[in-house]
């Protein structure tokens, strides 16, 4: 590109202008040619370098959300652990704690209660653990259904049929003041739950357990 | 008025002088394209440019309204659908103008393929057209983002569910989706500006793109059994072809493009007119649990696979299948750069070609009626068939009230009522003998939950004794060889012909 002759803007222009440039560039000689073009290189090296500058915070920037998922995640309290009924399953919602004014409902967030014993719960996810869907409890025959595409799990949670991969996602609670409380604060998925995944063979209790999958919300 | 005319043409100069915009245009208004490419086949292309700046106006008559706020979008949606005159029916036009797009521009490159023309010289004509496919599928689902309601809300879901699967930065891929930890405020917004700017913006510079190349390569020839691709001599050939039998592309291609365009846009105003706009559905709500998903058609075909793939394949074919998809329609004219242009001498791609297509349609068309889905009401809602339950014994009664109390009929249809999830049991005793039935009911197998623990003994044999009594009158129920064996002992076999007692 550096010879004079390879004049890059040949096409655009007429006849007697490249001439006219021809002979300029013939008066100039090519030490000044050559400059010129060390010039237009070092044109081109500060914006490269401010455009780098500028990326750092631009990509710092982009990247805002992806936090720990421990930040998002904060203990809220779902009620009196009294309320709920020993050996019955509840619907619940609570206000995500991760929130701005305009989320607007989409910061209400349902999850299914199961009390086993006095201060004994477990706490699911209300997302199908296939691809998030909201199941719904059915108490007459113990079952969650999932309306995407047919899973459904007993009412430890466990799989019982249909594509999910494992058992319903479990939050992590505690009992303080009398008041259940789970730690939630992230939409339940495959990467911050439990990362193992245990088909149950049909009839078989599932795997899901309290303990191994808590839903890291 | 020849003074008026001075004036107009004085003007005209005026701008010609400066903008100097008259040259190129008549170049590419009057290049000679061979003579059989002014064909109604050729049409899709400029139909799918049409109906991306019919997309854009309406976009942009729709945001002077939209709110794009997680908190107002969905009431904004109602204002337009019910306040703002006319607001439903410019909805209507854009979701039937995204539709029609969607439909154009696949309809668009199953020709080109067919017709071979993405073969040398117009490689990176398709590979272009590839991406462009790919933006307007990318318009078609930000767009259902924007459409802020449950539906919307529970297809990002499964798009979270997808991308946490990504192995090692499942988790940060969807922050960075979300624009943190849930669907929210965050999410709708950077959705907006994907569906207003970024996606847009890049499908304008790509469609550029592809009709810069267009008008440089000239229109691909009709393709003639026989007549090869060849690196070396195309060029010098199709050259030949378009000056010794062309025609200037305007009028001579250009009238068909116009009038086809104009039909497929009086097509999009009489459905947006005819079927209105979609929704918005119930509110984004993730607290109510009352909602049955279900994605826009472009991604019903989606919907079907990921229903019938077993669980373990999932994963792997979620993640790679999309990669090796779009790898292999990029692939295309790199493979098959040269030779045959004629589906005539090519069987494999229109084998290709007609199995995507069959595939496409066959899941499209179960998706809309989902046979894998629970109906989630059909216990409490579907009443059981009366003569099913004429002269039953209470024990039979008492396994019918089971057999709706349960939700079995969520899954299992009778009479033609209730779920597809499994098979319909109207026949079911003929198929299944007693103890068969009460095997699966207790443990289950296949698609089906193990109802053993959900029901008492007294719960199953009532069950067990009502789906005994369904079969027609005519068939028996089924029995199995001990059955039959005591029972031919005990009566002597009737009449042959009787099939079975
Ligand atoms: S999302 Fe529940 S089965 Fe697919």
């Amino acid at each position: 590109m550096s010879d004079q002759s390879d004049n890059p803007h040949k096409q655009s222009t007429g006849p007697d202008i490249e001439t006219a440039s021809r002979l300029a560039s013939d008066r100039e000689g090519p030490a000044i040619v050559s400059r010129r073009w060390l010039l237009l290189k070092a044109g081109i090296a500060l914006n490269g370098l401010v455009g780098l500058a500028l990326a750092v915070p631009i990509v710092r920037y982009l990247l805002a959300p992806v936090r720990k998922d421990d930040s998002y995640k904060s203990w809220i309290s779902l009620g009196a652990a009294d309320s709920f009924p020993v050996g019955e399953t509840r619907l619940v919602s609570f206000k995500n704690p991760w929130t701005q004014p305009w989320d607007g409902e989409t910061d209400n967030v349902a999850a299914y209660v199961r009390k086993e014993g006095a201060s004994q719960f477990t706490v699911f996810a209300i997302n199908c653990a296939h691809l998030g869907c909201p199941v719904r409890w059915f108490p007459q025959s113990q079952l969650f259904m999932c309306p995407c595409h047919g899973g459904v799990y007993y009412a430890d949670g466990s799989r019982a049929s249909g594509p999910p991969e494992r058992g319903l996602f479990t939050y992590d609670y505690k009992i303080a003041g009398g008041q259940l409380q789970i730690d939630a604060g992230q939409m339940p998925s495959l990467s911050n739950t439990a990362k193992l995944v245990n088909i149950p063979t049909p009839g078989q209790n599932g795997s899901a357990k309290d303990g191994d999958c808590p839903c890291r919300g | 008025m020849p003074g008026m005319k001075q004036t107009a043409k004085q003007v005209y100069d005026w701008f010609e002088r400066r903008l100097q915009v008259e040259g190129p245009i008549k170049d590419a208004v009057l290049h000679k394209v061979p003579r059989n490419t002014a064909s109604w086949w050729y049409v899709f292309g400029s139909a799918a440019f049409t109906l991306l700046m019919l997309q854009i106006v309406t976009g942009i008559l729709l945001a002077l309204v939209y709110v794009p706020s997680a908190a107002e979008a969905w009431n904004s949606l109602n204002v337009l659908n019910h306040q703002v005159p006319l607001g439903w029916f410019l909805r209507a036009v854009h979701g039937w103008g995204s539709n029609f797009m969607v439909a154009v521009v696949f309809i668009h490159m199953a020709q080109v393929f067919l017709f071979g023309a993405y073969k040398f010289p117009r490689e990176l004509t398709w590979t272009v057209g590839v991406f462009l496919l790919l933006m307007t599928l990318g318009m078609a689902f930000t767009g259902q983002v924007l459409r802020f309601d449950q539906d919307a809300y529970w297809g990002l879901g499964i798009g979270v569910f997808i991308l946490s699967r990504v192995p090692w930065m499942g988790g940060g891929l969807v922050h960075l989706l979300l624009g943190g930890p849930t669907i929210a405020g965050a999410t709708l917004s950077r959705f907006f500006a994907l569906h207003v700017f970024v996606i847009p913006g890049t499908l304008l510079v790509l469609v550029a793109m592809h009709v810069w190349m267009v008008l440089k390569l000239g229109i691909n020839e009709w393709p003639m059994p026989g007549r090869l691709v060849r690196k070396s001599t195309y060029t010098a050939e199709y050259n030949k072809l378009a000056h010794e039998d062309g025609i200037p592309f305007v009028p001579g291609a250009f009238w068909k493009d116009l009038i086809f365009s104009g039909a497929v846009l009086a097509a999009v105003a009489v459905c947006a007119a005819v079927f209105g706009p979609s929704g918005p559905g119930g509110q984004p709500d993730p607290s109510i649990t009352q909602t049955v998903p279900k994605p826009d058609f472009p991604f019903l075909w989606i919907y079907a696979v990921l229903s019938y793939l077993p669980p373990s394949m999932e994963t792997p074919f979620i993640l790679i299948a999309p990669i090796l998809m779009i790898a292999g329609l990029l692939a295309v004219p790199f493979v098959a750069g040269e030779g045959e242009k004629s589906w005539h001498r090519r069987p494999v791609a229109v084998l290709a070609l007609t199995s995507v297509a069959v595939a496409w349609a066959v899941f499209t068309h179960l998706a809309t009626y989902t046979p894998w889905s629970p109906h989630m009401s059909a216990w409490s809602g579907d009443p059981l068939p009366v003569q099913y339950l004429r002269d039953a014994t209470p024990l039979v009664r008492q396994g019918a009230v089971i057999f709706q109390a349960k939700q079995c009929r969520n899954c299992h249809s009778i009479g033609g009522l209730g779920g597809e999830r499994g098979p319909a049991l109207d026949a079911v005793a003929t198929r299944m003998t007693l103890d068969q039935i009460r095997y699966k009911v207790v443990t289950g197998g296949g698609n089906m939950p193990a109802y053993g623990k959900n029901l008492s003994p007294p719960e199953i044999e009532a069950l067990v004794s009502f789906l005994e009594t369904l079969h027609p009158a005519n068939e028996q129920p089924a029995i199995d060889a001990a059955q039959q064996a005591t029972q031919s002992n005990a009566a002597p076999a009737p009449a042959s012909g009787a099939g079975g007692p």
